[in-house]
């Protein structure tokens, strides 16, 4: 008797942790969008302009050049490793383009770009992918390496495309196509474009799958080390990709353009919530993370604040929202480590 | 509701004779929305072996992690030689006297044998400062009396794993233990390191220490212990005397039913040789196999830990390059470079660690399914949800999968859940040849005989399967044929209707 | 010999940080490549050019054998500076100074209590506090640059006792505490044991999450102390001072073989990877080789010392193919 209580009592519990478990759910899946409603909806009470066309494309511009460089790396990240090579690699990139551009023209410099940024991201891939090499060592060392090539490419000096006017190459970086920006569309076009590769195509569920436990992947049949590769030479054409922009808004580069970026990058990639332990995330989740980063800053800059201002803020979400997730799957707030 | 607790005039007098040194009264531990301990009571004597057993899930490694003081009852008393005693973490339960020999090895491999051994008491001088002397002599003495044959300077990472597990006891004696549990401690070690861990056992015992043996294996339990106790549903279901008491008992107990028995082969359907190995070897893991599988057969391949029998498959898997010998499918030589090889040739295997080789746990039960043959279900690249839904419906309902939906991901499920979809993946290969690697490892004894079921029926389809194990009891009740390894070679090759328990004993030790 | 005892032998020498070994040789190499290399006050200058990475990757070594690591140290360097060059005017130089390394044991005791309470990965908390330093820099300095007005303080920067430079002799006092403190007291030895196998640590009693943010304290202090003893050679501050150097102290770190799961590691390692990048900067300098060949060579070493690494220490022969 006092048995069937207990079990009845037991199977109301499982009922209301299914149920508890629902909600857990879809605010460790959705938490990070609501988070976003919410920050949109207080800096438009705040202010006018923020909510107006012309200000959220500049927005959207403003994050092209990091989100576009973020969508690789967050497959890279759903894979299992990091990538800190992107920022040299932009900076490589940039002035290679842009270099080349005056002397073998435009389609040719593009070529050139891109071939050398796949061969980065090949390298990458088989240091990380074939001889299984710690990724954050490796790219750590790349980073490194080739941040002296871009210096010895230039021999120190910055770059410049000389006539500007002359040339279709403006169009990646400033251009418009149906009243927005090109660069939006860049950032955008790709990102719809991984995201596919991701959710609908079998190459997406192996880079889920290596990242999730790659050892079960290979006794699975899944060739780990090509998954791998494949990351890394998508994450180095994306990177092109933002050369592109970046090259061609400016139409001339300074060597050390993209110093830094790799970390503010992952900063993107980790609000929006993909884990660093690789096998989840998304990438219509770090195009949130990254519009976050975008739209605090330019939120905090209409509301008169000086634009450093958006790294504190920045600190504190950060860390506020991957508190969060965390905290949703360990069921409490704070850990019982003594 | 009432715990089975018949006690006899003459266990009444031992009653009164040893006074209970551990008691532990009405303890209930809840966790978010399950009730992991529900009024348990249990007590250990001064000098006993007291064996706690459970299913999976039954609430064994709360109890002893209450006992431990990693976890807090929220209602029960407990009480350590009459005194009523509240432990808040486990530096404080081992000052009290009583230590948990972890299940999983909890030592830090880049320190001496020493420094684990005193880890988190290191002696230190006024300053903090680790008087090394010290250190040494007691830690050397503490080995000494195990009998121990590495040195207290010795880094642990060079040690053995039965090596690391003597340096766990050595760290228990530190605190002159009153209660020792141990926590599945012969899961890992082979036969000659288990009798050196039941002679400490006995002589732990005979300083009147009180141990709490936790363990799945039977015939440990019969040989060591004093008094059985059953946990079920985070209930005691039952406390016997070991000399008593039948197996059949304890697992009528374990799991509220008694087990059918050996299930049923399906006579005459062995077919044609589907797998046949010709001198194979690998390095020093294994020489000279050869040995044939026939379709709708079942060969178990029993031996000890590091016999070879995991490398073996792995190399069938392509998995590990063979020096020598050849793999024959359906009497053709193959080469097999790779997993993807070996499915190409019809061959699955359920690795022996689900959760590290099996499974992508945090990934759906569909998506886990699917993942071993993803051109299966797409030709172009482009995955087909319908054909995956339809791999995964249909697997579930054969393997009668328990799971609340095809998305839960697995590392929600019970062991034995698991293991199912880890089946799954490979059945829904279509498989000619299915090897199976301790396939009912850490699964409750449920779970164990569906399991078991399973395979024999599977091998009634036409399918030819090999099982490794190390349980005895599993090869003799699964297979047709049984294959016994010894040090990376085939010792021997019984017929499983037939095979005497000592032989197989004899032929995997060598004798 | 086998194959087998090779490796074992191989493993044995391995004991000695094998950093020392392609330190001993560059030595060489440039001993004979560059003719001034082999002078006493060249190997001053080498010490005082690696001090500033040197200090902070003392600090790093600790938080990296814990297992965890800081990616906000080049934000601190920047903090302290600016905290202990602005604020001399007001305060005077050693209060100046305390409040410099004061602020950096702060930051770190946050990002300890952080990692310790919350439980998010310290690669997440110290990249948040990158960004969020960087910003409480900007904010002080107002953008602004800042110079020393009391001579004293750029003085120290240059001075020597007893022939060799001040910040040398800094770095190296320090070196020696942080090897003492690891290899001698209990604190370093539950170091180990926290990074090793963290579960064990806090059964057998360490409080680990004290532990942790002490170490944490620990790498503040030093990416402090680096700032302002780079500031002291520069007798002012920059907002922009310090940037990537997270990333420098990490490569130093690493190549002296601390790994980054935690658990292994050792400061006279550290020592090792940090003179040899200094030996590497220093020597091409000498050979007239331009800068940038040595973020070249570096990155290239980087990975080398890992590839090697893990072909020496892995067991070919038990080795799935995977």
């Amino acid at each position: 008797m006092a048995k069937a209580d207990a079990q009845a009592g037991r199977s109301s519990d499982r009922q209301r942790l299914i149920s508890g478990e629902n909600v857990r759910r879809i605010l460790q899946t959705q938490g990070i969008l609501i988070a976003f409603i919410l920050f949109l909806v207080a800096f438009s009470l705040s202010s006018d302009r923020f909510a107006s066309f012309d200000n959220v494309s500049t927005v959207f511009r403003q994050v092209s050049i990091i989100g576009t460089i973020a969508l690789g790396v967050t497959i890279v990240v759903i894979g299992g490793n990091l990538d800190l090579s992107v920022g040299s690699l932009l900076s490589f990139t940039t002035v290679l383009v842009v270099d080349l551009h005056d002397k073998i023209g435009p389609t040719g410099a593009i070529l050139v770009m891109f071939a050398a940024a796949l061969a980065v991201g090949a390298v990458n891939g088989l240091l990380v992918g074939f001889a299984r090499l710690n990724s954050l060592i490796v790219t750590l060392g790349m980073l490194s390496a080739i941040q002296g090539v871009t210096l010895i490419y230039t021999g120190g000096q910055n770059v410049d495309i000389v006539d500007q006017e002359g040339t279709w190459f403006t169009f990646f970086g400033r251009d418009f196509l149906l009243g927005i920006a090109v660069p939006t569309w860049i950032f955008l076009v790709l990102a719809v474009a991984l995201h596919i590769v991701l959710t609908r195509t079998t190459f997406g569920r192996r880079v889920f799958a290596v990242g999730g436990n790659p050892t079960a992947s290979a006794f699975s049949g899944v060739r780990r080390a090509r998954v791998v590769f494949s990351t890394y030479l998508i994450s180095a054409a994306a990177t092109g990709c933002a050369a592109l922009i970046l090259g061609s808004r400016v139409m001339g580069s300074q060597n050390n353009v993209g110093q830094g970026y790799e970390l503010l990058v992952l900063a993107g990639v980790i609000l929006g919530g993909t884990s660093l332990l690789g096998g989840s995330g998304s990438i219509p989740k770090t195009v949130i993370g990254v519009l976050i980063l975008g739209f605090i800053q330019n939120g905090l800059l209409l509301m008169g604040y000086p634009y450093y201002a958006q790294w504190l803020v920045t600190w504190v979400v950060i860390i506020l929202a991957v508190w969060l997730d965390v905290a949703s799957k360990r069921g409490r707030l704070f850990t019982t480590t003594s | 509701m009432t715990p089975v607790a018949h006690h006899t005039q003459s266990e009444l007098d031992d009653l009164k004779a040893k006074a209970p040194l551990l008691v532990l009264d009405g303890v209930t531990k809840t966790f978010p929305g399950v009730k992991a301990l529900d009024d348990v009571s249990f007590e250990v004597r001064h000098g006993e072996v007291h064996a706690l057993l459970g299913e999976n899930g039954a609430g064994k490694s709360t109890l002893m992690k209450v006992l431990a003081g990693n976890h807090q009852a929220e209602r029960g008393q407990v009480h350590l030689e009459g005194e009523a005693i509240r432990v808040a973490n486990p530096l404080e339960a081992k000052k009290r006297g009583i230590v948990l020999i972890h299940q999983e090895l909890s030592l830090v491999p880049e320190m001496t044998v020493a420094e684990n051994i005193f880890l988190g008491s290191l002696p230190t001088t006024a300053l903090g400062i680790v008087n090394w002397r010290t250190l040494f002599d007691r830690a050397g003495r503490i080995l000494d009396q195990l009998g121990c044959r590495f040195a207290a300077s010795d880094k642990v990472d060079r040690l053995s794993i039965a090596n690391r597990q003597m340096v766990e006891i050595a760290r228990a004696l530190v605190f002159t233990p009153k209660v020792v549990v141990f926590d599945e401690p012969t899961a890992s070690l082979t036969d000659a390191e288990k009798v050196v861990l039941f002679d400490i056992i006995e002589r732990l015992k005979e300083q009147d220490v009180g141990i709490v043996y936790i363990s799945h294996r039977m015939d440990e339990i019969f040989r060591l212990s004093d008094r059985i106790t059953v946990l079920r549903d985070g209930q005691v279901s039952g406390t016997l005397k070991t000399a008593e008491t039948t197996e059949d008992e304890v697992t009528r107990l374990m799991i509220g039913r008694s087990l059918e028995g050996r299930p049923a082969a399906a006579p005459g359907a062995i077919g044609e040789v589907a797998l046949e190995l010709k001198g194979l070897s690998c390095g020093d893991l294994f020489r000279d196999v050869s040995f044939s599988l026939r379709r709708g057969e079942v060969v178990g391949m029993y031996g000890l830990i590091g016999a070879g029998r995991t490398e073996i498959a792995e190399t069938i898997f392509g998995l590990r390059t063979p020096d020598a010998g050849e793999i024959r499918v359906h009497g053709e030589v193959v080469q097999i470079a790779s997993p993807p090889d070996a499915i190409r040739h019809g061959i699955a295997l359920a690795p022996e660690s689900r959760k590290e080789q099996g499974l992508v746990l945090g990934m759906s039960c569909r998506d886990n399914m699917s993942l071993a043959q993803l051109e299966g279900v797409s030709a172009t690249g482009w995955l087909d949800r319908g054909a995956e839904q339809a791999i995964y419906d249909e697997y579930a309902e054969r393997l009668a999968l328990k799971s609340p939906s095809w998305r839960t991901p697995v590392v929600n499920l019970s062991g034995g859940n698991q293991q199912k979809v880890v089946l799954g993946k490979w059945l829904s290969t279509r498989p000619e040849i299915l090897i199976v690697d301790e396939p009912t490892r850490g699964i409750d004894v449920g779970s164990k005989s569906e399991i078991h079921a399973l395979i024999r029926r599977l091998a009634a389809s036409g399918i030819a399967v090999l099982v490794i194990s190390s349980e005895m009891p599993e090869v003799l009740g699964v297979s047709d044929r049984i294959l016994a390894l010894y040090h990376g070679r085939l010792a021997a090759e019984f017929d499983a209707a037939s095979v005497t328990e000592d032989a197989l004993v004899q032929a995997i030790s060598g004798m | 010999m086998t194959s087998s005892t090779l490796h074992t032998s191989l493993r044995r020498v391995m004991i000695v940080p094998p950093i020392w070994l392609i330190l001993i040789a560059c030595v060489v190499f440039f001993s004979f490549a560059a003719d001034n290399f082999l002078a006493l006050n060249n190997f001053t200058n080498i010490l005082i050019q690696t001090s500033t990475i040197g200090l902070i990757a003392l600090g790093m070594t600790v938080v990296m054998i814990n297992g965890n690591i800081d990616l906000s140290v080049g934000a601190v360097v920047a903090l302290a500076a600016s905290l202990s060059v602005g604020m001399q005017d007001q305060l005077g130089i050693l209060p100046a100074v305390a409040v410099g390394l004061g602020s950096g044991m702060a930051l770190g005791f946050l990002n300890g209590v952080i990692v310790w309470k919350t439980g998010v990965d310290a690669f997440i908390v110290t990249l948040g506090a990158m960004i969020g330093v960087r910003g409480l820099v900007f904010l002080y300095t107002q953008e602004q640059s800042f110079f020393s007005m009391n001579f004293a303080y750029a003085d120290f920067g240059m001075s020597s006792m007893a022939g060799v430079p001040t910040l040398a002799i800094v770095f190296l006092v320090f070196t020696a505490i942080m090897h003492w403190l690891m290899t001698s007291t209990s604190h370093g030895r539950n170091a180990y044991a926290v990074g090793g196998n963290r579960e064990a640590a806090q059964n057998a009693g360490i409080r680990v999450g004290w532990h942790m943010v002490a170490n944490f304290v620990l790498v503040g202090f030093f990416a402090a102390l680096a700032g302002i003893t780079l500031s002291t050679q520069m007798g002012a501050s920059t907002p922009n001072l310090g940037i990537n150097y997270e990333l420098w102290t990490i490569t130093a770190v690493v190549l002296g073989g601390t790994k980054l799961a935690g658990g292994s590691g050792s400061i006279l390692g550290t020592l090792g990877g940090v003179l040899t990048i200094g030996v590497l900067r220093n020597g091409m300098n000498l050979m007239q080789v331009p800068a940038f060949y040595v973020l070249v060579v570096m990155g290239v070493i980087l990975i080398a010392v890992l590839f090697v690494d893990q072909r020496v220490s892995r067991r070919e022969a038990e080795e799935l193919k995977l």
